[in-house]
Order: C-alpha cells, then structure tokens, then sequence
C-alpha cells in the first residue's frame, strides 16, 4: 500500500498497476500507479513503465484534442510511477453494462438498449482512427459508461498504455481486431454487436475506414491455425 | 469405470498412455532429437514414429497392465499440429482400435493439454497460458468454449527458443528449450530487444531476427557471451507471456492461472507467473515434464472426459488436421460457467 498517498484508496488492481481513489486539490481522482513488477527484469520494467507512462499521458491528450471522452491528466510522476487524473463519477465499465443488461432483459429489449452504446464505441474509436490514435487494447473493460441527465449514456476511454500514433491502416485493422476478439471472448451477443459499431465507425472515420475495413478482413485471416478451405 | 487409451503424435514426441477416471496408468514417450543446428523435419518425424509406435504401444501397456480387451475408447491427436507425423500416429491408433473393435475419438491437442493440466493441478477455472513449439495462446473458459483471449500472431514461443538454440548450435537432448534454460541461469547483461505486445496478442518473429542478426556480431566482439543472449531473450519473451497473461487475468477477473504445453516446464517463467500471482493473490498451478510436454495420457484423459459424454467420432470424421483452433471445440463436459 502507497502509504505517502493519504486520503487515497486502493479501490482495484488491473493489469497495468494499481488503482487508488481520492481527492487532489479539491477535485475527485483516481491515481494510476504501475507499482514495480518484480516478475521482470528491472531494467525492462523501467524502460516499460516510462514508455507506457509518456504513451498514456499523450494519447489522452490527444484524444481530446479529437473530441473523445478521456478523463483528464492532473499529473505524472515519473519517480512515483503514478498518473494522476479525474474520476469518471458514477461510472460502470461497459463490459458489465452489456452483461447486465443480457442478463436481465429479453433479446429484443436488450438490442436496443445495448444499440446507442454500439453506436457511441463505434464514433469513439472511428474519431481516434481519424486522428491516428492507435489505441493498442480497445476491451470493453477499458470503457467506462456513465449517464447524462437525459438518460443518455456517454462513454469514456480509458488505459492508453499501448497506445501510439499511427496513420496506416494496418495499425488501424489490428485495433479494430483486438476490439473484435474481445468482444467475442466477453459477451454472448458479439455477433451482433462488432456490425454496429462498425457502421458508426465508418461514419467518423469517413478518410479511410475503406482501407482499414479490407485490413481487418486480413488481419482476420492471419488467426494461426484457422480453418481454410481450398 | 472407464480406460482410455491415448495416441500422441503431433510434433517431434511420439507418446501412448493409458488413463482410468482420471488415473494415469501409463504415459511412455520418444522424442525425435536432431543434431545441434537442425530442426525436425515432418518426414523424418513420422519416420520416426512409425518405427517406434509398437515398442512404445507394448511398453504403455505393460505398465498399465492393462488387456486390450479392458480398453473402453481409443484415443487419437487429430489437431493441430504436422501433417505427416499427426497421420502416421493416427494410422496406428485407427489400426489396433479396428483391431480390438473400440470407438474411436479424434482430440484436440490444446484441449488435451488443457485437461490434463486441469487433472494433474486441480485448477479449477483457471486462466490458460498454453506455450510450446506450436502453440501460444492465452485462454479462458466461458460458455462452453476455450476463448483464445490472446495468441501470437506468427511463431510460437518454443519456436522462437528452438531457432535461436539452433543459431547458437545447442543441443537438441533432450530439448532446445531446456538448454537455454540452464544457459540462462548463468547470464547476467540484459540486451535490449524489441518487446512486442499488442493487447493481448504477442508476436515472436521479430524478436528472432533481431536475435539472429545480431548474435554472431556481438558473440564475436565478447560484448555479450551466449549465455547472457539466452538470458536476455528469455527475460523479454517470458515478460511478454507474462503480461498478456495479466491482462486477460484483469479482464476476466479471474485468480488462477494455469501453465501447459512444453515450454510451461521452464522454471524461470514458472517463477516469474508465481510472482506476478502473488502481486494479484492469485494462485499458479504448473506441471513437470511428464505432463507440460505433449504425452499419450493427456489425449487419454481428455478423450475419455469426452467419451463420458456422449462423444465418439464417426470413423469417416477420424481424420487429422494441422489446424484446429481451440475454441472450434465445444466443451459439453464443463458446466456452464460465465465471465461474470
């Protein structure tokens, strides 16, 4: 436990380090520390840290800059391995929004409340694209639902640590391809799901979703060990 | 009570076991070792096979002391793996199930892999990391499937370790892998490679040639000795592992994790999966040799779980493949366990 973080609390530990919740300087944050992974060689995780770190603070910056949700940076502390930035309040992840709401609604009733956030997954990624913002592990833990008071849902994206800037497509069909792939391992109704947010990504990223859309259709054929036929 | 009997043959090892409800009776095996510098080849691999199929099917039985008459099911590695060496050991195994008039059941070798380690451990609903000459994957279980959450994108992890031995003319015996392990303990200079890790998905071959065109030069300048190559690979690629297999871990908010296939009886990536376990309370479960490199009892065993339920292969269907995913096959002896 960070003891010099008072006022924080550990609240989650995912896969890039652990997560802390509190307040810096009035406002409510979360502080990100990727703590020291014993696993590695120390060099290797310094280099990793500092490089994902930099990755992060940048694309979140970016994608604002692109008119996607990020929550933002207050701070990086190199020494302390932490990235401080606001709190998406009220949050959930959309990943347990979608398994929610399978769970408890029929298949019909579902597909409609599950559409405006297809859609919303879709412009995201399709205005990163845009920008050339590659994200690198587009899950559906990785984005964070909440409501307006409307009743609308936004959603906003979070964990950039393999994130870099890229323009080609290739970068562009295997970020599609990880969305892809993890939809399909975490949610029963991604047959459906992957075809609605491609339409309303090929609406925000007009300049070469074509391109991008044949990319993926290779990268799927790339999977080892997939059936083929002829 | 049940016993099943398990052909393997899909690689470089031939293996025949004898599995009874989960009890192993048997589990013989021959490696195909070539000199220092060489590959297996799939021709010379079935060669090989075909010539000790009998020995090792006498041997396995034997041991087992088990009649062929007691034989419920015979089992067979249908895929993914070689041609050649996949369909010289399918032969033997149609042959004496033919012979001693028994249904037959084609597995899938990951699957096997899988189940074997599920037996042997006890892990209950782990998450997968199945690493070996063929294969690396990352894998859970949800609704009736193994999901590959993450896998290379080209080369296995075990072939990325068996073309650099071979660039550093290790020897084969008794595998590549486990030469640059005991290489690896005495290195110390870490060289700086690339680290390939796209979400959950990892990718080797770079990392190879990066390897092979450098290690002549720097070997000769005394910059860094082999052993400090050996290391230095084996500290990247095992981090790679690693890592990918944490996220999938954060994804599924899962605390187990289970390590199979022939790269898995590396004690350093054993280690470093403890540590990374321990940072998250989650708990590792790992196999020896006899059960991490592809052996007759894990295709028994995973056969005979199928065979429980209902599974027998039609003897038009028993034919090999060299690629079955993991996920094409659905898990009816599993319940119907969810992400959440």
């Amino acid at each position: 436990m960070a003891s010099d973080l008072e006022g924080f609390e550990l609240f989650k530990q995912g896969a890039e380090g652990r997560l802390y919740k509190g307040t810096y300087l009035g406002r409510p944050a979360v502080v990100k520390e990727r703590f020291k992974k014993f696993y590695r060689h120390p060099d290797l995780d310094e280099h990793l840290t500092k490089e994902r770190m930099k990755a992060e603070a940048r694309a979140i910056v970016r994608s604002k800059t692109a008119g996607v949700r990020t929550p933002c940076v207050y701070l990086v502390d190199f020494e302390k391995r932490r990235i401080y930035m606001e709190e998406i309040q009220n949050s959930t992840t959309v990943k347990k929004f979608i398994n929610d709401t399978i769970n408890n609604f029929s298949e019909e009733e579902s597909f409609q409340k599950i559409l405006p956030a297809a859609t919303e997954i879709g412009m995201i990624v399709g205005k990163l694209h845009a920008n050339n913002i590659i994200h690198g592990d587009l899950t559906t833990s990785n984005m964070l639902l909440t409501y307006c008071k409307e009743g609308k849902i936004r959603i906003t994206l979070i964990d950039f640590g393999l994130s870099h800037v890229e323009n080609s497509a290739e970068d562009k069909g295997v970020d599609l391809y990880v969305l892809e792939r993890a939809l399909l391992s975490t949610h029963s109704n991604a047959e459906n799901l992957f075809p609605l947010i491609l339409q309303a990504y090929k609406k925000f990223n007009v300049k070469d979703s074509k391109l991008v859309l044949v990319k993926l259709e290779e990268v799927r054929a790339r999977g080892r060990k997939r059936t083929m036929v002829g | 009570m049940v016993i099943a009997i398990g052909f393997e043959g899909s690689a470089n090892k031939l293996g025949i076991g004898i599995v009874k409800d989960g009890e192993v009776l048997s589990n013989c095996r021959r490696t195909y070792i070539t000199p220092p510098g060489e590959g297996f080849l799939p021709r010379e691999t079935a060669q090989h096979h075909r010539e000790n199929a009998l020995t090792i099917l006498k041997e396995a039985l034997e041991e087992a002391k088990v009649n062929p008459q007691d034989i419920d099911v015979v089992c067979y590695t249908k895929g993914p793996g070689m041609g050649a060496p996949l369909v010289s050991t399918s032969v033997v195994a149609l042959t004496v199930a033919q012979l001693w008039n028994k249904p037959v059941i084609g597995v899938n070798h990951c699957i096997g892999h899988i189940e074997m380690g599920r037996l042997i451990t006890g892990a209950d609903n782990p998450t997968v990391l199945y690493v070996s000459g063929g294969n690396t994957q990352v894998i859970a279980y949800s609704r009736r499937r193994y999901r590959i959450f993450g896998e290379t994108i080209d080369i296995a992890v075990g072939n990325c370790l068996d073309r650099f031995a071979r660039v550093l003319k290790l020897s084969n015996d008794p595998s590549p892998g486990y030469n640059i392990e005991q290489m690896a303990k005495k290195g110390k200079k870490l060289l700086k490679m690339p680290y390939v890790v796209k979400g959950m998905d990892v990718s080797f071959s770079g990392i190879l040639s990066f390897m092979e065109e450098r290690a002549p030069s720097l070997l000769e300048s005394g910059e860094y000795t082999a052993e400090d190559l050996c290391f230095s690979l084996q500290e990247n690629i095992f981090a790679m592992l690693v890592e990918t297999t944490e996220r999938a871990m954060a994804h599924c908010e899962s605390s187990e994790v289970l390590i199979v296939g022939g790269v898995g009886c590396n004690l350093r990536l054993q280690e470093m999966m403890g540590i990374m376990c321990k940072e998250r309370k989650a708990k590792l479960f790992a196999t020896d040799d006899r059960f991490c490199i592809d052996n007759g009892a894990m295709i028994a065993h995973a056969g005979l779980e199928m065979f429980r339920h209902g599974w027998k292969t039609p003897w038009k269907e028993t034919t090999c493949t060299q690629r079955y995913r993991t996920d094409e096959v659905e898990v009816t002896w599993r319940g119907k366990l969810s992400l959440n």
